[in-house]
């Protein structure tokens, strides 16, 4: 069975402070900062140059806004977070992506362990067709992390509530998770992905299928899950990258122009694309 | 970068509030130009209509203020365009101020009369009153063709006014000594003085919040900072 905690299946590697496997010469004090270290990141999609030698650093524990036009790469940079590319045959990734200093795209990598510590949130909300109860079980269940049904259920109701929604399903677990709102189809695909503990998550647009009592339940959501996890969201919505942000990375035609705090790139970005992207200037 | 936004009704708007800020600068210059002239001319006239006319600035605070706030919840502004939104509230409010000071002024002409004290200061009263009445129309100049530099000029302009205003006070005092029956409208003479130096601080205010409107950073952090 596949070891859980390291991304490689056979050869076991030394765990650092994050139980994640620690590459040999990779430092510590980085992996306690930087969780995602990309470096030179270019991605292609046949003769299509999606991603340009992208360098980009996700820190820890705070929210990463990943924003620019359609079309920018954005979207790609996230997919090559997690090897979601590498379902695209002609997609090609160059460069190093490093997750708690371990190269992801190294050969030995298991793509499935580094999805159970890198998981993902889509556009639209994705329930599986199964129970609440299931939905959230499923990831616990193939990568064994309950022993018993008392850990399962308690894994279930402790993920359900950091995603803010066991108050409103715990009477009708046993109903299908395609029976709920939009907003809490959502927050239980949030609740499906921190059930098996990533250490990052990802987000392609999370909120723009939800209306703004919804988004605004997820924008809080997200504030409180960062304790606990990286986050990187993609957002076409400049007032959702400032409100949930800490730190904002502006793409332009698959390069990455700006990156800095997102307090500094709403008020004084330094590049006068950023600018003209931010303050609507161009489409 | 293209000047202009995808949506042109927010460029609408804030021309609008450039034209605002302009018209109330131009306004407060010329209050301050009238009080000084009332004053030195004990015109208990004039200075009766700059005193109604500063109900003229208030109202123009208030229309900047609100049309602000409707561009911040219609528009939610960034960069430079919020940095311009947020300095034009301080901005009405400082042009304000300067009005204040322009109709306290005015209200001083009734008890200065025509005293050799006042006759003897008025060249330098005069001088120091037009470096402030430059330093308004510099500043709203810098403000409305967003002029890093001509703000950061305005800020070096108050360093003389601030000169003039010590050499003034001080020749007021010798004054005032020397001969203890002009001290009644001496005081109010160092009042007007103050109330002029008041003014130029005001500007200077003014054209701190314009090189930030264009620069991103405050004035006094230098070229380098972020």
């Amino acid at each position: 069975m596949v070891n859980p905690m390291n991304l490689q299946s056979h050869s076991p590697m030394p765990t650092g402070i994050t139980g994640f496997p620690i590459a040999a010469g990779a430092s510590t004090e980085v992996a306690q900062n930087i969780r995602i270290t990309a470096k030179d990141v270019s991605v292609s999609y046949g003769d299509l140059r999606a991603l340009k030698s992208i360098d980009l650093d996700i820190a820890e524990n705070r929210v990463t806004a990943l924003i620019g036009p359609s079309g920018c790469g954005k979207s790609t940079f996230l997919r090559c977070i997690n090897r979601m590319n590498d379902l695209i045959p002609s997609c090609q990734v160059s460069g190093e992506i490093k997750l708690s200093g371990h190269d992801i795209y190294g050969p030995e990598v298991d793509v499935e362990v580094l999805r159970r510590h890198v998981g993902m949130v889509f556009q639209k909300p994705n329930p599986f067709p199964k129970t609440i109860y299931d939905n959230v079980a499923y990831g616990p269940r193939i990568h064994g992390l309950a022993g018993s049904k008392g850990e399962l259920d308690a894994i279930v109701e402790k993920s359900l509530k950091r995603a803010g929604l066991f108050d409103e399903v715990k009477d009708r677990l046993d109903r299908l998770g395609t029976s709920l709102s939009g907003g809490q189809q959502q927050r239980l695909c949030i609740a499906r992905a921190i059930a098996i503990e990533p250490e990052v998550i990802l987000m392609d647009e999370p909120c723009s299928a939800l209306d703004p009592i919804a988004t605004a339940k997820i924008e809080e959501l997200i504030d409180e899950l960062k304790q606990r996890y990286t986050i990187v969201i993609v957002t076409h919505s400049m007032q959702q990258a400032a409100r949930v942000s800490d730190y904002t990375a502006y793409f332009h035609l698959g390069e990455l122009v700006e990156r800095g705090d997102t307090n500094r790139i709403f008020t004084s970005p330094q590049h006068a694309k950023t600018e003209a992207y931010i303050s609507g200037r161009i489409g | 970068m293209p000047n202009h936004h995808i949506v042109q009704a927010f460029d609408a708007e804030l021309e609008t509030l450039d034209a605002l800020i302009a018209q109330m600068g131009f306004m407060a210059q010329k209050q301050q130009e009238k009080a000084l002239n009332c004053f030195l001319a004990h015109d208990k006239e004039a200075a009766k209509k700059v005193r109604d006319d500063d109900e003229k600035l208030d109202a123009c605070e208030r229309h900047i203020n609100a049309h602000a706030t409707q561009i911040f919840a219609r528009r939610q502004p960034v960069a430079a365009d919020l940095r311009t939104v947020v300095a034009s509230f301080k901005i009405a409010g400082d042009l304000e101020r300067i009005g204040d000071h322009a109709k306290n002024m005015a209200k001083r002409t009734k008890r200065v009369g025509d005293i050799p004290i006042l006759a003897e200061v008025s060249g330098s009263l005069r001088k120091i009153s037009r470096l402030v009445e430059t330093m308004i129309s510099d500043v709203i100049k810098a403000f409305t063709s967003r002029d890093a530099g001509l703000a950061l000029a305005v800020l070096d302009q108050d360093e003389a006014v601030d000169l003039l205003h010590k050499c003034l006070i001080s020749d007021l005092l010798s004054h005032m000594k020397t001969d203890t029956a002009s001290i009644a409208a001496g005081t109010e003479i160092l009042f007007a003085v103050k109330n002029i130096e008041r003014i130029g601080d005001h500007a200077t205010n003014i054209a701190e919040q314009v090189y930030y409107i264009v620069t991103g950073r405050q004035a006094d952090e230098g070229d380098g900072a972020a």
